[in-house]
């Protein structure tokens, strides 16, 4: 006898432990497998666009934060670097080398914050997550040294950094820049022998090289796929250029070789950090810019390797003190797009770990 | 779910591996503390809950209601006195206000600062008012976010921590 079936529909969310914030996956499934999933986004969405286009230039450092706030200087890098381009201002170059510090840290407390998240998806219970916060929790020790707080750093400035680095700080960051690799090495230790890791992880939630590039995906889900893009490398900004490092790259595009690129980024990132501390200069981190700054009329684009991607900003001035408009390219809204390609065909386990493979912050899709 | 073939070790070892890792976490020296019977300590920069404004050097510039995005300073001032103006109000939303320091960096007399303290629930909006009164009276506890040296005479806090203090 003929059973007669017809698929059902599932919300994942908005309120569920695994989105990582408001998100919602509208998913189709034929019995436990999923035949269609459409996301859901926009549930976090504050006008930070909009908002930018009434405040002056400076006052939108502080909206940045707010974007993907695992990683606050990122965010703030991109903006003043659109401004920057907009305005015609150089940053000293001790300022330069303090933001490539400050990137790269955002970006080992970012990935932390992945890895830990990726393996609470896939049922690893907080303890994992917590090895790893234990880690970021230094990183944002560092920061709150630096610039007054954890989250919302608000420390770069067009033209520099709005405070020089305190006396403590380069003798906290040498320290760090010692041990974090032995617990980058504890942490990969958990996972690439974890048979169960393994089988959950590899092979799953592929995502092809061609179907990446044409989505536009960037950072470590573009690198996963296997295809070698960094903005540091292909458009070197503040002093990447003067450093050495490697981009690991992915074969087979699935999750477990985007949580690899992570881990090995993570070990590249302390290795500029240790050359940037080295190389660091002496002198002027601030240029001198006007405190309502007037870029001329006119457009620019900045854009940096953020932890999650290519991360830019695209702001247009009218010669007033206010951008005219104000446009954020987010990575995780544009990587989060590759979702639907990658579960579909998988079951509704398989899509909660394709989902925290990608590290999507929810605050820099919705902004 | 894809079955990956690494049978040449015994299977199983890899979680006990994670196993040992907790384990060893068990002489790690803890890395949490008992809030709020026990504190740490605050860096020097840190950028508090609160504004710390003194009145005798303010001028009534308002240079720092200018700057403040959130408009969260209200500042109200009458004739010139001299090179300053008289402040007749100065009011501080602290609920609106996200803490983000520019109106110190913009005080150009270095009137204005942020505070080390951080804990200040209140069980009403209105409470999280600051009046002039109240910003006068207060306890003021400036950081050294954007100043180095605050105010000559004002204790910052004592030891800036590092992450080995912290931990
Ligand atoms: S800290 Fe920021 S939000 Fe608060 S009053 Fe100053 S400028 Fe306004
Ligand atoms: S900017 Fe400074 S001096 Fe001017 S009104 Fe504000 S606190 Fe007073």
């Amino acid at each position: 006898m003929a059973i007669k079936t017809e698929p059902f529909v599932v919300n994942v969310g908005p309120q569920h432990p695994s989105t990582h914030g408001v998100f919602r996956m509208r998913m189709v499934m034929d019995g436990e497998t999923i035949v269609d999933m459409e996301p859901v986004f926009g549930y976090l969405h504050r006008g930070v666009e909009k908002i930018g286009e009434t405040r002056t230039y400076t006052g939108c450092i502080p909206l940045t934060d707010r974007m993907d706030y695992l990683s606050a200087p990122a965010n703030n890098l991109a903006y003043v670097m659109a401004v920057e381009k907009l305005a015609g201002v150089k940053a000293p170059e001790r300022a330069q080398y303090i933001r490539v510090i400050m990137g790269e840290l955002a970006r080992l407390a970012s990935h932390s914050m992945a890895v830990g998240s990726f393996l609470n998806d896939l049922g690893a219970m907080a303890t994992p997550l917590v090895y790893m916060w234990r880690e970021r929790e230094k990183i944002l020790d560092l920061l709150e040294m630096t610039c007054g707080q954890r989250l919302t750093s608000n420390y770069m400035r067009v033209g520099g950094v709005s405070q020089d680095l305190p006396e403590e700080f380069t003798p906290a960051v040498k320290k760090f820049v010692v041990e974090m690799p032995r617990f980058i090495d504890e942490y990969d230790q958990l996972i690439k022998d974890n048979e169960i890791v393994l089988a959950r992880t590899k092979g799953v939630g592929v995502l092809s090289k061609e179907m990446a590039v044409s989505i536009g995906a960037s950072g470590p889900v573009l690198r996963g796929s296997g295809v070698k893009w960094d903005i540091r490398k292909s458009d070197p900004y503040a002093v990447y250029d003067r450093m050495q490092f490697d981009i690991p790259t992915g074969t087979a595009g699935d999750c477990y070789d985007r949580y690899r690129v992570r881990v090995e980024e993570m070990r590249q990132s302390v290795r500029i950090l240790e050359q940037a501390l080295a190389q660091l200069p002496q002198g002027e981190v601030r240029a001198k810019v006007p405190q309502r700054l007037r870029p001329p009329a006119g457009a620019a684009y900045g854009h940096i390797e953020g932890p999650k991607g290519e991360l830019g900003f695209y702001v247009v001035s009218d010669g007033s003190v206010a951008p005219y408009r104000f446009h954020i390219r987010a990575p995780s809204l544009i990587n989060l797009s590759a979702l639907r390609e990658m579960v579909i065909g998988w079951k509704i386990a398989d899509a909660i770990v394709t989902f925290g493979s990608i590290d999507i912050c929810l605050g820099e899709v919705d902004r | 779910m894809a079955q990956n073939g690494e049978g040449s070790r015994g299977f199983g070892l890899g979680i006990l591996k994670g196993f040992a890792l907790t384990a060893v976490h068990l002489f790690r020296r803890r890395f949490t503390i008992l809030y709020p019977e026990k504190r740490l300590p605050v860096p020097r920069r840190i950028r508090g809950t609160e504004l710390v404004w003194y009145v005798d050097r303010c001028t009534g510039c308002a240079t720092c209601a200018k700057t403040c995005h959130q408009g969260v300073i209200k500042i109200v001032t009458s004739g010139p006195e001299g090179n300053r103006f008289h402040v007749d109000k100065f009011e501080v939303d602290t609920g609106y206000c996200i803490f983000c320091g520019l109106c110190v960096e913009a005080c150009p007399f270095d009137a204005i600062f942020m505070s080390t303290e951080y804990e200040r629930g209140k069980y009403r909006r209105e409470d999280l008012v600051m009046s002039k009164e109240m910003l006068m009276a207060a306890d003021k506890h400036p950081s050294a976010y954007y100043h180095p040296q605050p105010v000559p005479g004002v204790a910052l806090p004592e030891k800036v921590p590092s992450i080995e203090e912290t931990w």
